[in-house]
């Protein structure tokens, strides 16, 4: 069983943090953190100077991490590091550009070498992904697959490929914090489930501990970005204690949802 | 060669949220394309609103003075709102209107694309946003109000560089959380496919009636037409229907700013590099982990970082050539065309003079050098004499 199977045992909680902000260090430091608090994967972010999917919480979070001086090399460094400590599930999430620069090869080597157990390129879509499909596949990074409220009759044709879990967009627009989200997010877990058994887990929007709850019984996982940055953009270097404390309310909502199925 | 694709240029690098609507847009592109209605009410505005078809102008004492070629201008910048621009967008909000849209909204650097937009938005009946950096919406208030006129809403862009760029990630976000009810009417031959096929489409025009129009007067074809390239919508337009033509030079003039051997240019052809951005598969200046370089040019419209990817195309097989053009030389084009020959071009169409004015005296007496005014100068007049040390607009003093 592969370690992100792993982290869909149970209602499964995904933070995400920037790599590099405010510092490669620190980033190490709130992963592991994050690990602690009962996190079950960890999306690092690997900075873009244009991040088109992101709101403005992680844009200027990419912002601050690429005036750090982070790099591709820099980052893996950092990971190899963490995943001595740790054997959570870790994911990329990043934008097509800075892999395509790496060297595609080069890139899934370092990320199988280092401890990567997937990437999330929004800027990927199923049309273009034999760009890296295949070496992806023989590195075993799993290519995690996005599913929007617009996806319609595309939903099933991504889901039947799709390897890690799902990454189901919660509605319109862009990441970051959101009061409302009205999707029938009902509905498209439904139809992915009748063809696949990959597990789902809705990100975009969340922050609450309601939320986390409600969404973690519709999907098999939770995922939170902008709400986790944003306490970084607060409190810096000394934001761990902060993320440790909300990272596990949110999981503690997510499992509540697990007790009423 | 995949439907989406130059070569290995294009493509569709976009998120998921946005992918049912660029097929829905390529759907109703082809369908459209091929509609006598939709093509006849097209047509109809070309001619009756946008003043089409454009001269095709011979510069006599330009020629004489050079002592070489002969030198015509396909004068875009006598079009309805002063550039090449209008071609594009009369025919893509038109097309929003046929698809039931009930909104269009664009990216604008120094704003011609932005007042083309809004102008065929207020008489086409469609709401219009524009998506402009904050850079730009300072240096060029003018265009702002201008665009509030016609009745749309500016967004002044605050991330990023606050440039081109940024505007268009920012009207790609809006695109994403408003897709439904709205169109992006993307101004120049670049993007995720099916943009630049459907910007070249409607920017053909220009080759289209060029192309007759010299034969009508010369009885042969030009040995070059030449263009400048930001984007690369008015080059692309001037090159199309000459591309089987193979005697015909396609010399497209990037943006050299300062110099090529300084980071401030926007000539992704000479210095950029293959990357992936906004939506495409092209040439884009970058660092060397892959995030995109701010640019820089005296020309708002040249000031992006990559090109579309047809261009890279066509410069990859040899058909099409790209020279790089410094702010001085520009410039200089900008005030000689204006004294030779009455005409004040747009800085980014000085681009294109200043290259013929390279290499007509070394072409022979009877070839032919047709240069594409993609747009009029009065935008740039305050901003020239600035660079010449004059201050003539008040908010600069």
């Amino acid at each position: 069983m592969s370690r992100i199977n792993n982290a869909f045992k149970q209602k499964a909680f995904i933070g995400f943090i920037t790599a590099g902000d405010p510092d490669v260090d620190s980033s190490g430091k709130f992963i592991l953190e994050m690990a602690r608090a009962g996190a079950d994967l960890i999306e690092i972010g690997i900075p873009f100077s244009d991040p088109i999917a992101e709101g403005v919480v992680i844009q200027r979070a990419s912002t601050r991490a690429l005036n750090s001086g982070v790099t591709v090399s820099k980052i893996f460094d950092m990971v190899a590091s963490v995943r001595k400590k740790t054997d959570i599930p870790l994911v990329f999430l990043t934008y097509l550009n800075p892999v395509f620069n790496y060297g595609y090869e080069e890139f899934f080597k370092k990320c199988a070498d280092v401890g990567i157990d997937g990437i999330i390129i929004p800027d990927l879509p199923y049309e273009e992904k034999s760009e890296v499909e295949e070496i992806s596949k023989k590195y075993g990074i799993d290519l995690i697959s996005l599913i929007a409220p617009t996806s319609h009759d595309r939903i099933q044709l991504i889901a039947k490929e799709s390897t890690g879990f799902i990454y189901v967009v919660s509605s319109m627009g862009v990441t970051g914090v959101r009061s409302e989200i009205t999707t029938d997010l009902d509905s498209i877990v439904g139809l992915i489930r009748k063809v696949t058994d990959t597990p789902t887990a809705i990100g975009f929007g969340i922050n609450t501990t309601e939320q986390a709850e409600k969404f973690a019984g519709i999907a098999d996982g939770v995922i939170v970005g902008s709400a986790i940055v944003k306490l970084i953009e607060k409190y810096g270097k000394d934001a761990a204690p902060y993320v440790y404390d909300y990272v596990k309310s949110m999981k503690e909502a997510a499992m509540r949802a697990m007790q009423k199925v | 060669m995949s439907i989406t694709k130059f070569g290995i240029y294009g493509g569709q690098y976009i998120p998921e949220i946005l992918m049912n609507e660029i097929i829905d847009l390529e759907k109703a592109y082809n369908y459209y394309k091929k509609d006598p209605e939709f093509l006849r009410e097209l047509d109809n505005l070309l001619k009756k609103y946008a003043g089409r078809p454009s001269l095709l102008y011979f510069a006599e004492n330009m020629t004489k003075d050079l002592g070489g070629a002969k030198i015509y201008f396909k004068r875009e910048d006598l079009n309805h709102t002063g550039s090449h621009k209008i071609n594009n967008v009369l025919g893509q909000v038109l097309l929003a209107k046929y698809m039931g849209k009930k909104r269009v909204i664009a990216e604008t650097g120094a704003g011609q694309h932005g007042v083309a937009t809004a102008t065929a938005a207020a008489l086409l009946g469609l709401e219009c946003e524009i998506f402009m950096g904050k850079e730009d919406t300072d240096r060029q208030a003018l265009n702002v109000y201008r665009m509030e006129l016609l009745g749309a809403k500016v967004h002044p862009v605050m991330s990023g560089t606050m440039t081109l760029k940024d505007a268009v990630n920012e009207t790609m976000r809006e695109w994403s959380t408003r897709a439904e009810d709205t169109l992006y009417v993307l101004g120049s031959v670049m993007g995720p496919h099916p943009f630049p096929t459907i910007v070249r489409d409607f920017q053909s025009v220009i080759s289209k009636e060029a192309r007759e129009q010299i034969l009508e007067y010369e009885g042969k074809l030009p040995a070059a037409v030449v263009a400048c390239v930001g984007g690369g919508s008015n080059a692309m337009g001037m090159f199309y229907n000459f591309i089987d033509d193979k005697d015909v030079k396609l010399i497209g003039c990037e943006a050299a700013g300062h110099g090529l051997d300084t980071d401030k240019h926007a000539a992704s052809i000479a210095k950029g590099r293959l990357g992936i951005f906004h939506g495409m598969k092209s040439l884009f200046c970058q660092n060397k982990d892959g995030q995109i370089a701010p640019v820089y040019s005296i020309s708002a419209g040249l000031d992006y970082p990559g090109i579309g990817p047809e261009h890279a195309y066509l410069h990859s097989i040899g058909r099409a050539s790209y020279v790089p053009i410094t702010d001085d030389e520009a410039v200089d084009a900008f005030e000689y065309l204006s004294r030779t020959e009455g005409i004040i071009p747009a800085i980014e169409s000085a681009h294109a003079v200043a290259h013929v004015r390279k290499i007509a005296p070394a072409m022979k007496k009877d070839d032919i050098v047709i240069i594409c005014l993609s747009g009029r100068g009065d935008k740039d007049v305050a901003a020239m004499a600035k660079y010449r040390g004059r201050l003539i607009d008040e908010q600069d003093k």
